[in-house]
């Protein structure tokens, strides 16, 4: 490819975590030359958040994995001499992004009043826990919080279980990812006007967008979602929709018609049943399908069901699936090596432009190494 | 001016993948053009769920597919694709997300595409990518999670795999695919350049496991562990999780599990000084939580931790959250009109540009309710000589 689409682009990342910084790893895969504006000494916290204790370079697998293709620049907000270096950096870039309670960007005058001041063209992108005003503006914006207050722990799981959450920090991600959208809309107005923008998004609209099936159907039926007893896949949907056992492992069934599931599976007691009835009985549906798919194996019924191109799958964990040839031909893996030399191997950017994979070795930095080549640059 | 005015977009995707990535342009000032087969239409109007309809169709549809409007062609039909062909000319970007060779067999794939309009922006949804064995396989959010080992990470250990509840896989790739697009308006304005973005749906969930994957390409590809009670994230220590307590249910981020032992009162857990072991002894440490919190209320709890800074919460259901004033305040809610008189509520972008909310209130288009607007609009309706 002889560009990437945001060859040129200059983000400052004032981010720490997971929301804003997985946003900033996205317009880095995509061309943007990411900036990680850091606090001596300590960096983004991420730095020292480890999962499985694993560590590389003396930072957590963790922060390699969310920073990897950026920059990363000290500056300590509270001085007024660093914060001068800021301001011509500001100055020269197109994007900044930020994922601060509301309030502490002003408090280091780097609101977007201040910013748009020093640069009309920026666009600033803001995250959030809950928005910027009301009782919960200043509650920790953290994914399980989140799911827990937005619904979303109603979704996942059986109508006896506990409410239950998404095993993923869907919030953050969610989140960080339409950051990126209305950057880049904001990218492309500035293209025709000149002018920058503003951009914000907390983490609980993002969540409530997510939900927006659900929070449509229930604003029209004033009925909340009921997970069904029984292999619950989504609670807005009729049987045989989930995941139900074999002989052997699993296997998930998607929309299914249901007196032609009764033929192809051999279910003379699942035959009695009409598909207009498959939301309304789908328990009992789900069932007779739990009893009767335990009784063969995975392949046994797969080969079925696929002869008949009805929707329905084997479930892999990581293992099989890598192993996988439909897995090892996306080449979703990528090596990369570490500024001391450590080799790493993580996902690349989900995204193909003009047919190609976006793939990126440059490592996650350490802390304030590009300091004094930027200084220069800004000198120039 | 609206960030993405007078950005035409020509949406030849169905159900929720594509049409979602056309939902947020639309909420973001383009000008969406569903194009939908005469007679039946867009599959996921007649996608009847939880026996919800509105006026004979699905919620769902007209959650997806407000704020667009509808041209019905017929794309076996030569003249019909004679107009389309002339329609694309005009636009700035094209979606779909039919799997691999149908835009081919038509006539519209990208190659064609872009010799029509050199500079359009050409993004595509798939299930599983163009080649490899899964290539010809329905692209179906529960299979793909099936697949892609996800279902591997919510509930508890000894239950069975289980799937998230929402269509997640369908929303990110529609989310990523309108990155894609808006990277690649992007790039035209500055070189005038076509592009050609794809997004299938298994590198969609692929790419949101990429902490935990990275995790397992570099631990010894060991699988991940749940926690036998209240999991909320197998890679996350005590007391990560839901727990049901005497009413309502109170879930529990990160915290320091001595300081919990002593706001909570509850002595037994006070041993657990380690940090180390908040990971490699979890279990035992959410059993002690699971027969504990059920002596008090949430709301108990919740006064005694949120004071002292603990990263808790009540659980809600959509009735309680919408009865908060931090739910209010959002303005989440959105009224939109369809053009025979229908009003529904449903939800607006959580994007906000410049202090704005991004509000339209368009409803869904009946199918095939612009065609007249958009012959007469882009010239389609004067026959080729």
């Amino acid at each position: 490819m002889n560009q990437l689409p945001l060859h040129g682009l200059t983000v400052l990342e004032f981010s720490q975590y997971l929301s804003g910084p997985s946003a900033g790893l996205r317009l880095a895969d995509l061309g943007a030359r990411v900036i990680k504006i850091e606090r001596p000494g300590t960096g983004d916290a991420c730095r020292r958040l480890s999962i499985k204790n694993l560590w590389v370079d003396g930072d957590s697998l963790l922060f390699h994995t969310i920073n990897r293709n950026k920059e990363s620049f000290t500056a300590d907000l509270k001085s007024s001499e660093d914060r001068a270096v800021i301001r011509k950096l500001i100055g020269r870039a197109d994007v900044l992004t930020h994922n601060f309670r509301p309030g502490v960007m002003e408090s280091f005058d780097l609101g977007y009043g201040s910013v748009a001041e020093l640069n009309s063209r920026i666009v600033y992108g803001a995250i959030s826990g809950y928005g910027k005003e009301g009782p919960w503006k200043d509650r920790p914006g953290q994914d399980l919080l989140l799911q827990s207050m937005s619904g979303l722990a109603y979704m996942t799981g059986n109508e006896k279980d506990n409410p239950m959450p998404f095993g993923l920090s869907i919030a953050d991600s969610l989140c960080g990812a339409q950051l990126v959208q209305g950057i880049l809309a904001a990218l492309v107005r500035r293209h025709k006007t000149g002018k920058g923008a503003l951009v914000e998004i907390s983490m609980m609209e993002s969540l409530l967008d997510f939900q927006f099936e659900f929070l449509t159907t229930y604003h029209s039926s004033g009925q909340l979602p009921q997970r069904s007893k029984l292999s619950n896949g989504n609670p807005l949907l009729s049987a045989p929709y989930g995941i139900y056992a074999t002989t052997d492992g699993h296997i998930a069934v998607a929309m299914v018609n249901i007196p032609q599931l009764a033929q192809i599976l051999g279910s003379e007691v699942l035959a009695e049943y009409s598909q207009e009835q498959a939301f309304s009985h789908r328990d009992e549906i789900k069932g007779i399908l739990t009893r009767h798919l335990a009784g063969q194996s995975s392949d046994y019924w797969l080969e079925k069901l696929h002869a008949n191109d009805l929707w329905a799958m084997e479930v892999l964990d990581w293992k099989t699936l890598t192993e996988h040839e439909g897995y090892q031909v996306l080449q979703m893996e990528q090596a990369v090596t570490t500024t001391r030399g450590k080799s790493l191997v993580t996902t690349r950017c989900p995204i193909r432009i003009n047919g190609e994979r976006l793939f990126s070795g440059k490592p996650a930095p350490s802390l304030g190494q590009d300091n004094e080549r930027i200084v220069m640059e800004l000198l120039k | 001016m609206n960030l993405l005015q007078d950005i035409i977009v020509v949406d030849f995707s169905q159900f929720l993948s594509g049409p979602s990535a056309g939902l947020r342009l639309a909420d973001m000032g383009a000008r969406v053009i569903k194009i939908e087969r005469p007679g039946t239409g867009d599959i996921c109007r007649q996608l009847y769920v939880s026996d919800t309809r509105i006026e004979g169709e699905s919620t769902i549809f007209h959650a997806i597919n407000r704020n667009k409007q509808s041209y019905a062609a017929d794309l076996k039909d030569p003249s019909d694709l004679e107009k389309i062909k002339k329609l694309i000319a005009q636009a700035d970007v094209v979606l779909h997300n039919f799997r691999p060779g149908v835009m081919e067999r038509i006539g519209l794939d990208y190659a064609r595409v872009k010799e029509l309009n050199p500079g359009i922006v050409y993004g595509e949804v798939s299930g599983y990518g163009n080649e490899g064995p899964w290539k010809e396989l329905p692209g179906q959010d529960l299979l793909v999670q099936a697949l892609s080992g996800l279902t591997w990470l919510s509930n508890n250990r000894d239950e069975r795999p289980t799937p998230m509840g929402v269509s997640v896989v369908d929303i990110l790739a529609g989310t990523y695919l309108a990155q894609g697009i808006l990277a690649a308006l992007y790039r035209r304005g500055m070189d005038g350049q076509s592009s050609l973005v794809q997004v299938s749906m298994m590198e969609a969930v692929l790419d949101f496991q990429f902490e935990v994957l990275t995790c397992f390409y570099n631990d010894g590809r060991q699988l991940p562990v749940r926690s036998q009670l209240s999991n909320g994230n197998a890679y996350i220590p005590a007391p990560y999780g839901i727990y049901k307590t005497r009413e309502g249910y109170l879930s529990l981020a990160m915290g320091d599990i001595p300081k919990l032992a002593e706001l909570l009162q509850c002595p037994s857990l006070a041993v657990f000084t380690n940090a180390a072991e908040w990971y490699d002894r979890r279990d035992e440490i959410k059993e002690i939580l699971t027969w504990h919190l059920m002596t008090r209320s949430a709301d108990e709890w919740l006064a005694v931790l949120q004071p002292a800074d603990v990263w808790c919460a009540k659980v809600m259901d959509y009735q309680d959250l919408m009865q908060q004033v931090g739910y209010k305040v959002l303005n989440m809610e959105l009224r939109v009109k369809t053009s025979n008189g229908l009003s529904l509520k449903t939800t607006r972008c959580p994007i906000r540009i410049d202090g704005q909310l991004a509000v339209s209130e368009k409803g869904a288009p009946l199918l095939g309710e612009h065609n007249e607007l958009i012959d007469d609009q882009f010239g389609l309706g004067i026959a080729i000589s």
